[in-house]
């Protein structure tokens, strides 16, 4: 339990560690990360013997549940949960981060934000290795949260520039859009559930408490999740952008580890998939597969390729869980992991010689493979490994890429080709992304490390140091095949100890659709015992489909790239200007521009007239209320005054009028008084006599 | 000491403001000192009172009862529960924060902290009252020093904002007057056989006249036209959509620690009143609104949100966040389930001490530069700089500012791990089962709060560094201590929330399941 929790928490120490103290230790205080992490990878790895040694499918071990939220009628509880996938997620995550650890100590030599990159990295790997250990949806999602924290202060490490600054924020916000339709689901399976580990979860859907549409609700709304991190058709737009951060970055977080953490989630809800989420998932990740690959082809930034190539190969892993090839899917994440890494980390490398060749020169950019050129020369090892790792994510025999691509293909044409006919573009898209896939990966290789230096400055280029190349040599040396299996062409431990879990959705599924739908059946041919069948049925014909597409891709890249490198980049720079086609490849057919068009201009509009209705309206009514209550107190003041106070004068002023007016009889003569005195005397005698 | 915490709590504050009325006005860091401690006092009482409280227990707490004026059995009464316990607490923290935070208030110092303390005792007397008529007046006792302290120490149009603050809410206390009033004469205590303030009294719909239950106004149900007096009067408060604008106005001219406290810990009586009010006096009535109380709070995530992402003022902006914010509050106690209204009490909370932290993070900007624009507005005094950015790069010309910064912010956009993510979460989850589609249009306040937060970052931030602001000195120790321990609230809460949800939990799951029991009846009262 306790070696258990403390892979993560290490990462996050060595984050402490970094933030308070990093810049004041030696070398940045680099060595604690890295030990931090180099432990995390030891306590992984004594993990995986134990479900090696135990060598079964069940194999698992449960912590908890521990109550976290007490609402004192209600529990909402969380545990930990290490089965054979967790353990192989273990090792991918703490391997590749290791490494990257490793190769980051040289890489990002020199920068002034050194130790806070090495923080940044403890957060991450913090919380992607927390994220594989829960049971259950709510720390799932929020380690899901934190890993695109990580992915945010990482993309803008160097936030001084707008380019990363911006591509950060794109990517925090895009991933959002999924993690809304995340929660949905969590809120529809707790809501008819009430739990949010996996189990219960499974138990609860066994029991028929969500069903039918709902339930394809339910699994459709949380893979959106998946669709945001695993930057699926139509989520993608942030994960080629996110290669402005550092690029051990982009090969840990935007390659290897967080961005499969769709497809680690996908597997962990897949029995609850019905028939038809399946199959929407399917077609997101087959059309994943080939967008990302067509746009690889038209990119000229080593990275960018790179990054479309990741794109397309999560949606590969996407496509497998959909068709139900569980296993390959799976695979394919861990095999990618290590070749990709390899790519990107090789890339780094000859950016960084780029970098030094080019002294800086800022008008030249370091990562666009026209200045680049015969670099197979100066950097041999760079060389070797970043072929090595072509040759797998091109899924050619003897390598690990072989092995996962195939079964996933094999499964796509079990599914869209023999059981579900009308579902045949899948294995189409698969396949066509395959020969893409060799393609542009070979365009990539003969552009960058054959041919001459499209530069003097570039035949100077030299290797990367000791740090950099080992971390390329380990990661290439696990894109062999033996690693997986013995066997080059056949299925090696994974297999038996990775193994498809029952569907629970089934049961209800058939209950509640009409038999006759093929859904159903898709259900039952994807997910029962029967599976077997079609898949294997399309075992051999998908391998010597696979190979000889691969063989096509690279042939097409050799006769066109190998000798004359030059000549292509002329040609295509042609290509740009006269070819739609190419324009749009190579302008990502314009997601972005329609994005921004739509949903960001559409933002920006609504907040622009809900802050006008806000000040002018409601706030208007407010003081126009106030005016007008200040204009009836100016009138009552003045009806106050004139009319009111008027009559109030007007009785005083008679007064004062009428005594000031019998004032003239106080005149203080006597005379007058006397005559007063006698006319009032005569007029009361007269008055006496007429009455 | 049970009998006197809460009177103490209430009345050490007032006390305070006494002795440094009797200071000479000169005496500046004297007066500073004595607000701090007078506060420190109230936060070792408020840590006392975490201790003692019984968790366990959803009842009335720490109860003082005495006649006041028996003439019209208005008694002084007080006690609290779990819903009032959580917010006394946040009370001492968030007013014992505002001293350090004011201390480079220059201008009439004597008043100043005079006022802020009578506030305190204000606020506390609000939270613990169990006396209607208490209540009201330690609700109007509240308003005079927040008038004073806006319309005198406040920014270029205080006294604009300073009058809108005071009528508005005002308006909103005669509507609770009136309210007020029909429920005295409504409602007979058992024991006397006379009409009541007691609001445990008034929380039993067994003492209430036929008139309360089922009798008209002007044609209408009375209870659901009682109902709606009450909560216009609390939703002035809160504030919530349509009125609402006050708040924005009120917090950009207002100084920083008056902000934080106002959005800290006013805007909770709102929801605290309709809580303790509307829920418990009223529970039918309540049911017969919940959808309303849906929509208004969907609207406030809603449309707040949106109208951040079009502000320029950074306090504007934390302004409309917070009407976001405590919509979530709202959606969360609409539905009446164990999870929603735990959530909205733990939201309200957890709010006070995030908004907080923006709100002082905002005045450290505006106390160096004097301005705090994203963008400069187009109608800027000086012509040259209309467009441009305010501020640019800072997080590497202030790191350690840019780094507490960025925790406020991730805890404003309800970044899991943060104390933010729990409530909400609880929020959404307890409305969900009841309100289906209104919870998932108010998930958008969650894309859009990511929304207007990261982009503010950005332009605060990150990008080339803006070289007029390269004299801005880093945030200094004083400003950092004020910050750091919301901070760590933020933090621990975020990973382990249950020391608060224990003091909230048992009263608030007896609300709950009081509230549910009532929903059959609601259908056919009305």
């Amino acid at each position: 339990m306790l070696s258990v929790i403390l892979i993560p928490v290490l990462p996050l120490l060595g984050f402490a560690v970094q933030a308070f103290f990093g810049r004041r230790l030696p070398r940045g205080g680099d060595f604690v990360p890295l030990g931090c992490i180099g432990i995390a990878f030891l306590l992984s790895l004594r993990i995986f013997i134990e479900a090696l040694t135990a060598y079964s499918a069940d194999w698992k071990m449960l912590f908890g549940p521990f109550v976290w939220l007490d609402l004192e009628s209600h529990q909402i509880s969380v545990g930990l949960l290490v089965d054979n996938i967790t353990a192989v997620m273990l090792m991918v995550v703490t391997v590749v981060s290791f490494l990257v650890h490793l190769y980051s100590t040289s890489y990002m030599h020199g920068d002034e934000k050194y130790s806070r990159f090495f923080g940044f990295l403890g957060i991450f790997s913090f919380s992607m290795l927390g994220l594989v250990i829960v049971d259950n949806f709510l720390l799932l999602y929020v380690f899901w949260e934190l890993v695109g924290l990580s992915s945010y202060l990482l993309i803008g490490f160097w936030f001084e520039r707008d380019a990363p600054a911006n591509a950060s924020k794109k990517a925090f916000l895009t991933n959002r859009v999924g993690d809304l339709g995340f929660f949905v689901g969590i809120m529809i399976l707790f809501w008819k559930v009430g739990a949010f580990d996996f189990q219960s979860v499974y138990d609860g859907i066994a029991a028929g408490k969500v069903s039918g549409w709902l339930l394809t609700a339910a699994g459709l709304c949380l893979f959106c999740g998946a669709i945001g991190k695993s930057a699926q058709f139509p989520l993608h737009v942030w994960l080629p952008d996110a290669m402005e951060g550092p690029t051990p970055v982009s090969a840990l977080i935007h390659a290897a580890t967080m961005v499969a953490a769709g497809v680690y989630m996908v597997t962990r809800m897949f029995p609850i998939l019905t028939p038809d989420a399946m199959v929407v998932i399917a077609y997101i990740g087959a059309i994943t597969a080939l967008l990302g690959s067509t746009i690889a082809v038209a990119q000229y930034d080593i990275k960018r390729v790179l990054a479309y190539s990741t794109i397309s190969q999560l949606g590969y892993m996407i496509m497998g869980l959909g068709v139900g090839a569980y296993v390959a899917g799976f695979f394919h994440l861990v095999t990618h992991a290590a070749f990709k890494a390899c790519l990107f980390l090789g890339s780094g490398s000859v950016i960084h010689a780029m970098h030094d060749a080019y002294h800086g020169d800022h008008d030249v950019d370091e990562q666009d493979m026209r200045n680049m050129g015969g670099l197979r020369k100066q950097m041999p090892v760079t060389f070797a490994t970043f072929l090595l790792a072509t040759v797998a994510l091109a899924g050619v025999p003897l390598t690990s890429g072989f092995l996962s691509k195939d079964a996933i293909l094999a499964g796509a044409l079990g599914f869209g080709g023999f059981a579900h006919p009308q579902h045949f573009l899948i294995p189409l898209f698969g396949f066509a992304a395959a020969f893409l896939t060799a393609y542009y990966m070979f365009r990539l290789v003969f552009v960058t490390f054959y041919g001459e230096p499209a530069d003097e400055r570039v035949s100077h280029a030299h290797e990367s140091p000791r740090a950099m190349t080992i971390p390329l040599v380990v990661l290439a040396s696990l894109s062999l095949w033996f690693f997986y299996s013995l066997n080059p062409v056949g299925q090696g431990w994974f297999y038996d100890l990775v193994k498809e879990p029952p569907q629970v959705a089934l049961m209800d599924a058939q209950v509640s659709l009409p038999a006759t739908t093929p859904n159903t059946e898709a259900a039952m041919m994807t997910a029962g015992g029967s599976h077997d069948d079609p898949a294997h049925r399309a075992h051999y014909p998908a391998m010597a489909l696979s190979i000889l597409l691969a063989a096509g891709g690279i042939f097409l890249a050799y006769k066109r790239y190998y000798n004359n490198q030059k000549a292509m980049m002329a040609h295509e720079a042609k290509l740009l200007e006269t070819s739609w086609l190419f324009r749009a490849l190579h302008n990502k057919w314009y997601f972005d521009e329609m994005y921004s068009a739509s949903f960001i201009r559409g933002t920006m509009a609504l907040r622009s007239a809900l802050s006008w209705f806000d000040t002018w309206i409601i706030d208007g009514i407010v003081n126009l209320s106030a005016y007008f209550a200040r204009a009836l107190a100016w009138i009552q003041g003045l009806a106050d005054r004139k009319i009111v106070d008027g009559l109030v004068n007007l009785v005083a002023d008679s007064i004062i009028e009428a005594g000031g007016q019998l004032r003239r009889v106080q005149t203080g003569r006597i005379q007058t008084y006397v005559i007063l005195l006698l006319a009032g005397m005569i007029v009361l005698m007269i008055a006496r006599m007429v009455v | 000491m049970d009998q006197w915490i809460l009177t103490l709590l209430t009345f050490v504050p007032v006390i305070g403001a006494a002795v440094i009325l009797c200071v000479p006005g000169e005496q500046k860091n004297t007066i500073r000192w004595l607000a701090l401690l007078t506060t420190g006092i109230c936060m070792v009482l408020a840590v006392w009172l975490f201790n003692a409280y019984d968790r366990a227990n959803p009842a009335m707490q720490f109860v003082v009862q005495v006649p006041w004026i028996p003439s019209f059995n208005i008694e002084y009464h007080i006690g609290l529960d779990g819903l009032s316990v959580s917010m006394v607490l946040l009370t001492a923290l968030i007013t014992l924060l505002c001293i350090p935070a004011s201390w480079s208030i220059e201008k009439g110092v004597k008043g100043y902290f005079a006022l802020l303390l009578l506030l305190q005792t204000g606020m506390q007397g609000v939270f613990v009252s169990l006396d209607f008529f208490l209540f009201y007046v330690f609700w109007e006792i509240m308003l005079l020093p927040m008038y004073f302290l806006i319309g005198i120490w406040g920014g270029p149009r205080k006294e604009y904002a300073a009058i809108k603050f005071f009528l508005y809410t005002l308006a909103g206390s005669v509507l609770l007057l009136l309210a007020m009033l029909a429920m005295y004469f409504n409602t007979t205590d058992p024991a006397t056989g006379e009409n009541t303030f007691n609001m445990l009294v008034m929380m039993d719909q067994a003492n209430h006249s036929e008139w309360l239950r089922a009798g008209t106004i002007f044609g209408r149900s009375a209870p659901l036209m009682l109902w709606m007096a009450m909560f216009i009067g609390f939703a002035i408060k809160v504030p919530l959509f349509p009125f609402h604008t006050w708040l924005p106005d009120a917090h950009v001219e207002a100084p920083t620690a008056i902000s934080v406290i106002l959005a800290g810990v006013l805007l909770k009586m709102g929801t605290y009143g309709i809580l303790r009010f509307n829920y418990q006096m009223l529970p039918d009535a309540s049911q017969y609104f919940s959808t309303l109380l849906a929509v208004i709070g969907v609207v406030n995530i809603v449309y707040g949100a949106f109208c951040a992402l079009a502000q320029t003022d950074l306090k504007r902006l934390v302004a409309y966040s917070s009407i976001s914010h405590m919509g979530y509050v709202i959606l969360g106690m609409s539905a009446f389930t164990v999870h929603g209204i735990n959530g909205a009490v733990f939201q309200m909370f957890n709010h006070g001490t995030i908004t907080a932290m923006l709100f002082l993070l905002v005045g450290v900007i505006y106390d160096r530069a004097h301005h705090r624009y994203i963008v400069f507005p187009n109608d800027y005094h000086e012509p040259e700089l209309r467009g441009q950015l305010g501020f640019g790069g800072l997080w590497t010309h202030m790191p350690i500012y840019g780094s507490l910064t960025m925790i406020a912010y991730f805890a404003a956009l309800g970044l899991p791990g943060l104390s933010g993510f729990i409530s909400e979460a609880l929020c959404f989850l307890g409305a969900f089962p009841v309100h289906r589609t209104l919870t998932i249009i108010g998930t958008l306040g969650v894309l859009l709060g990511a929304g207007y937060m990261l982009w503010a970052f950005q332009r605060l931030f990150m990008g080339s560094f803006n070289e007029r602001n390269k004299d801005l000195p880093e945030i200094n120790s004083r400003e950092i201590a004020t910050i750091v321990p919301l901070a760590v609230v933020v933090i621990v809460l975020g990973i382990y929330p249950a020391p608060v949800l224990d003091l909230i939990a048992a009263s608030l799951s007896d609300l709950s399941h009081t509230l549910s029991a009532h929903s059959g009846m609601a259908a056919n009262a009305f």
